[in-house]
């Protein structure tokens, strides 16, 4: 039977869970690196048991840690991020030139097709990537450098480059998205990127549709139809159904549009789930509900998914790397709370349960579908 | 022989006890020892100082004899008694955040 494996990062260290098929009964690993932030953890699909981990640490700042045997030893890896040539400057938050500053490593995404091979993306914005399994790290220049870098702000979170998505159907074509630059694209490898923000409206931006500068919080594709993206922005959920070349709105009857999270049913590629967050200053469900909302028509039309989660006096957010789906049938879908609670769903959403409810802030958790 | 006090996160980062032993060659400053520390413990590379500027991280500090010497120079030379190993360079990682 099969198994899942959940790679959890949070602000005080990894935990890993793991299941069997019938995703019932859990156990708890962890806390691995404890009292570091560990922003995001996720194997490879080539070689599951090696894993990589963002491990940072506001005294201490960046490491890499990978995994060779599951999670259960780590080893450091090289944690030297060094901007391309000269760093050169965004814009602060006040509009002034800014000097690009390495902070940590918010995204790992490992290559779909090498198990050495792993792209991460930083704070302030760039896109690194290592072919040695983590001994070195180079950045990806062309990303700052194709022009309209230095017209890129921070978010409240800081400037981080959170979204990696690599097309399955041609590993040159990499998606990424920046708080609050907007999302971006390659066709080359990354010899060239272009923004991909047409249709984005940000009313409180100067220029509501410029070309960057919208802050865009997750998007998801399913790996059948690579140009189909899903797009949790600020405010408003999004769809494109040509790659990234335009964008249109989705949010149908959602009870806010503002939220953090989207992620896409692993069979069926019209299903999609969000989890609604009042506002951008309320980071919590509306009403105190924490909901699940899914669409089974790639948007527009959305349900409350409400069995087993708490209705009432719940006020934490889920933040953009922390949910998730499996490749069980019936897909299992799980997301973490800042208040320390992994949810799962074994039945793509119909009914959930806590996994464990008393973590530290999770950040992220990713699924692993073992054999 | 120099003797290094490292911070929890630090011991665990490295797999090693509180105290580590150097050998650094004269002279004996903060850089020098750092130096020595980095190329026995390569993991904490950047931990302590930025990989790029070599500054001292902000959280971070630095004891010799009871003494904060976090703002000295890195090349200036740390106390005799610290060179001679009866007393040890500390690492610290700053009472600050929650």
């Amino acid at each position: 039977m099969s198994r899942v494996r959940l790679l959890v990062g949070t602000r005080k260290g990894a935990f890993v869970l793991t299941s069997d098929g019938k995703r019932q009964r859990w156990d708890v690993g962890g806390p691995f690196f404890g009292g570091w932030e560990i922003y995001h953890l996720k194997g490879s699909p080539v070689d599951q048991d090696r894993i990589y981990a963002s491990q940072s640490s506001g005294w201490f700042g960046q490491q890499i840690q990978r995994s060779s045997d599951g999670g259960k030893t780590w080893e450091a890896m090289n944690n030297k991020f060094a901007y391309d040539g000269e760093a050169g400057t965004h814009m602060w938050y006040d509009g002034t030139p800014h000097p690009w500053e390495f902070k940590r490593v918010w995204h790992l995404e490992p290559s779909l097709t090498d198990p050495d091979a792993v792209y991460a993306g930083v704070e302030d914005a760039a896109l690194f990537r290592t072919t040695d399994s983590g001994k070195s790290w180079h950045e990806l220049p062309a990303l700052r450098g194709h022009g309209t870098g230095p017209k890129w702000q921070p978010g409240a979170g800081g400037m981080c480059l959170h979204t990696i998505l690599i097309d399955p159907t041609d590993p040159q074509r990499i998606f990424i998205a920046i708080s609050a630059a907007g999302a971006f694209r390659t066709d080359d490898g990354g010899k060239n990127w272009k923004p991909i923000n047409h249709g984005l409206h940000s009313q409180y931006i100067p220029n509501p549709t410029a070309e960057v500068g919208h802050c865009v919080h997750r998007i998801a594709m399913h790996r059948s139809r690579p140009n189909v993206l899903f797009m949790q922005k600020h405010w408003d959920v999004m769809r494109s159904d040509d790659a990234g070349d335009s964008w249109h709105e989705i949010s149908g009857n959602l009870p806010t549009d503002f939220g953090f999270v989207v992620d896409v049913h692993s069979h069926e590629p019209q299903t999609i789930y969000v989890v609604p967050i009042k506002s951008d200053s309320e980071h919590y469900p509306p009403e105190g509900k924490l909901r699940v909302y899914r669409s089974r028509t790639a948007g527009n039309e959305w349900e409350a998914l409400t069995k087993g989660l708490p209705q009432q006096d719940c006020y934490v957010n889920v933040l953009r790397d922390a949910m998730t789906v499996d490749g069980l049938d019936k897909c299992g879908v799980y997301f973490g709370t800042t208040g320390g609670q992994v949810y799962g769903s074994a039945d793509a959403g119909d009914t959930w349960a806590p996994i464990v409810r008393d973590l530290p802030a999770v950040l992220s958790v990713e699924a692993q579908t073992l054999p | 022989m120099i003797r290094v006090v490292l911070p929890a996160h630090l011991q665990a980062l490295a797999s090693v006890g509180r105290e580590v032993h150097l050998d650094v060659e004269a002279p004996v400053t903060q850089r020098s020892v750092l130096d020595v520390l980095e190329a026995r413990y390569p993991m904490l590379r950047g931990a302590v100082r930025d990989h790029t500027t070599q500054k001292r991280r902000a959280l971070v500090r630095f004891f010799a004899c009871e003494e904060d010497v976090s703002h000295e120079p890195p090349d200036a030379l740390l106390p005799e008694a610290v060179a001679s190993g009866a007393e040890a360079f500390y690492i610290v990682g700053a009472i600050a955040g929650g």
